[in-house]
């Protein structure tokens, strides 16, 4: 049962991530269009061969996306998904495709997740989207957190991990120094990053601990960047792979795993659902964790990377900290942890940071990573994390 | 993003009518909250079915409403916009007694007195303008 590891990644795109985008606003379908165009290139397949497609939200239709975003494209395809698992999407995405390729649904799947600003509309008294008030929380009626939480400001990212980090702290034992060591370790790795929005300036724990507190107990610099990007991959058969530029990088195992959508409504805050999706990952490829030679873990908050190296296993439960403090996360570590700087400090695009999580363990298990390319790099450990640690996907990639 | 909406009244909840009564009953200054018929365990937010076993028999309850702190934070820097004059804003998810999780605020919690674990009883917070209540909660000092 599970993947067979007869689909691999053969083609990337990542749009260099910007603070402060400048370029022409388009739409998402042609952003699609674009990153699409760039992977497949990378990938060294026409667009006639795809044959399926996976889709997050685009905003210029609420239903009916992957038909939209196919006919915009103009392909013909016998698979076809829009994701809705948040910063779980990329992650989310690749497995589909993979596991449609498997079951001989298709041959060539285009996943594409664009992140840069959208044009308004032009035409006076639109409709108000109260999307743009609530992000990701539900504001309409019938909504649970319309009822029991918008109205007391429970809202947006950062109050729930920082609720998940305070109970961490209760439960386990805090050490903010290490949990500042996650944030300077990736810092170091997005020096070696070009394209990095931090690329050229490091940290010290420090820095970190000085910087604002936004929600007790995390500061500014362990939440994430939001920047303007996308990214895109391609996922083809292993036989479509033999020809194609570069190293095929298999899907050699994936899972995923979703409980809520709000912190409060979670049975613990502190054993995350990668836990399961890691053990069905790492149960289906055949290896183990020792085998892992580079994690692209969620990293959207520091607490979100050091429950994800708890409960993926690479350390018991609680041991977290002292993990972190043991190790160096740094590209030429002994345990590499998102070596492009993890969303952290390579920027997170949108729905599309966690992709860049993909492409990088893409990169890298292709010896193509420059400065920062771990050594003997075969075996990655990839996971993507949704809504307030409630949506998880892991993936195993292995070089082909 | 603009600040549109910076002058737009706080959202309020809007009962459905599976959660009238534990609106109506904070009005009456009561916490009421489901119970399953079938499993017997204790449903927070009000539901149709159990989200334990699926049952859709649910049986409302009078609750002591005090519980304790099971995690917050204590946010600097708002949430969103609507809440800029919360700040700081000690939000928390309760504990009830009967094991549920409630997400809320709390109220006379001096920051260096707030811990996990604390014993807390419910406070019943007339909305501004409304004619409803929200639930939010105190360190119970009785």
């Amino acid at each position: 049962m599970g993947l067979r590891g007869e689909a691999a990644i053969v083609g990337v795109a990542d749009w260099k991530p910007e603070r402060k985008y400048e370029g022409p606003r388009v739409p998402m379908l042609e952003q699609i269009a674009e990153l699409a165009r760039l992977a497949l290139v990378d990938a060294g397949i026409e667009a006639a061969e795809v044959d399926g497609l996976v889709t997050p939200m685009v905003a210029e239709t609420r239903g009916f996306v992957p038909a939209t975003v196919a006919e915009y494209l103009g392909l013909e395809v016998n698979f076809a998904e829009k994701v809705d698992l948040g910063g779980a999407n990329a992650v989310g995405m690749v497995w589909r495709a993979a596991a449609a390729i498997e079951l001989g649904l298709c041959n060539v799947v285009v996943c594409a997740i664009p992140a840069r600003p959208t044009p308004r509309d032009p035409r006076p008294d639109q409709p108000f989207d109260d999307r743009w008030i609530y992000g990701a929380s539900s504001n309409s009626f019938g909504s649970p957190q319309a009822e029991f939480e918008i109205p007391y400001g429970h809202l947006a990212q950062n109050a729930g991990y920082s609720m998940i980090a305070q109970r961490y702290r209760a439960v386990h034992g805090y050490d903010e120094r290490a949990m500042a060591k996650i944030a300077v370790d990736q810092r170091t790795n997005a020096c070696a990053h070009p394209d990095a929005v931090f690329h050229g300036q490091p940290i010290t724990d420090d820095d970190v601990l000085a910087s604002r507190v936004i929600a007790d107990p995390l500061h500014l610099l362990e939440i994430v960047m939001p920047v303007a990007g996308g990214h895109a991959l391609i996922v083809a058969s292993a036989d479509r792979a033999k020809t194609t530029p570069h190293r095929p990088i298999v899907v050699a195992g994936c899972g995923e795993r979703l409980t809520v959508k709000s912190p409060a409504n979670a049975r613990d805050l502190l054993e995350t659902p990668v836990g399961v999706a890691s053990d069905l990952a790492f149960g289906m490829a055949g290896a183990t964790r020792e085998e892992i030679d580079l994690a692209c873990v969620y990293d959207c908050y520091t607490i979100t990377a050091l429950l994800t190296l708890e409960d993926a296993g690479f350390c018991k439960k609680g041991q977290g900290l002292a993990f972190v403090r043991d190790h160096d996360l740094t590209c030429s570590g002994d345990f590499p942890l998102n070596t492009h700087g993890g969303q952290l400090s390579y920027g997170q695009a949108g729905g599309a940071g966690g992709m860049s999580q993909v492409n990088e363990a893409v990169h890298q298990l292709r010896h193509a990573a420059g400065a920062r390319q771990v050594a003997n790099c075969e075996t990655a450990f990839v996971s993507g994390t949704g809504g307030v640690m409630s949506e998880q996907s892991a993936l195993i990639l292995r070089g082909g | 993003m603009s600040n549109a909406f910076e002058d737009m009244p706080k959202p309020l909840p809007v009962a459905t009518e599976t959660s009238a009564p534990f609106w109506k009953g904070l009005r009456a200054g009561e916490v009421r909250i489901q119970r399953c018929d079938a499993c017997e365990a204790w449903v927070f937010y009000p539901r149709s079915h159990c989200p334990r076993c699926l049952a859709n028999t649910l049986t409302w309850q009078t609750v002591s409403g005090r519980g304790v702190l099971h995690t917050y934070t204590i946010a600097e820097q708002p949430t969103n916009p609507l809440f800029a004059d919360d700040v700081p804003q000690k939000l928390a998810i309760v504990e009830l007694e009967e094991g549920v999780h409630v997400p809320s605020t709390l109220v006379d919690a001096p920051p260096e007195a707030i811990e996990i674990g604390m014993p807390l009883a419910p406070v019943f917070d007339p909305t501004e303008g409304g004619e409803g209540v929200l639930l939010r909660f105190r360190p119970a000092t009785d």
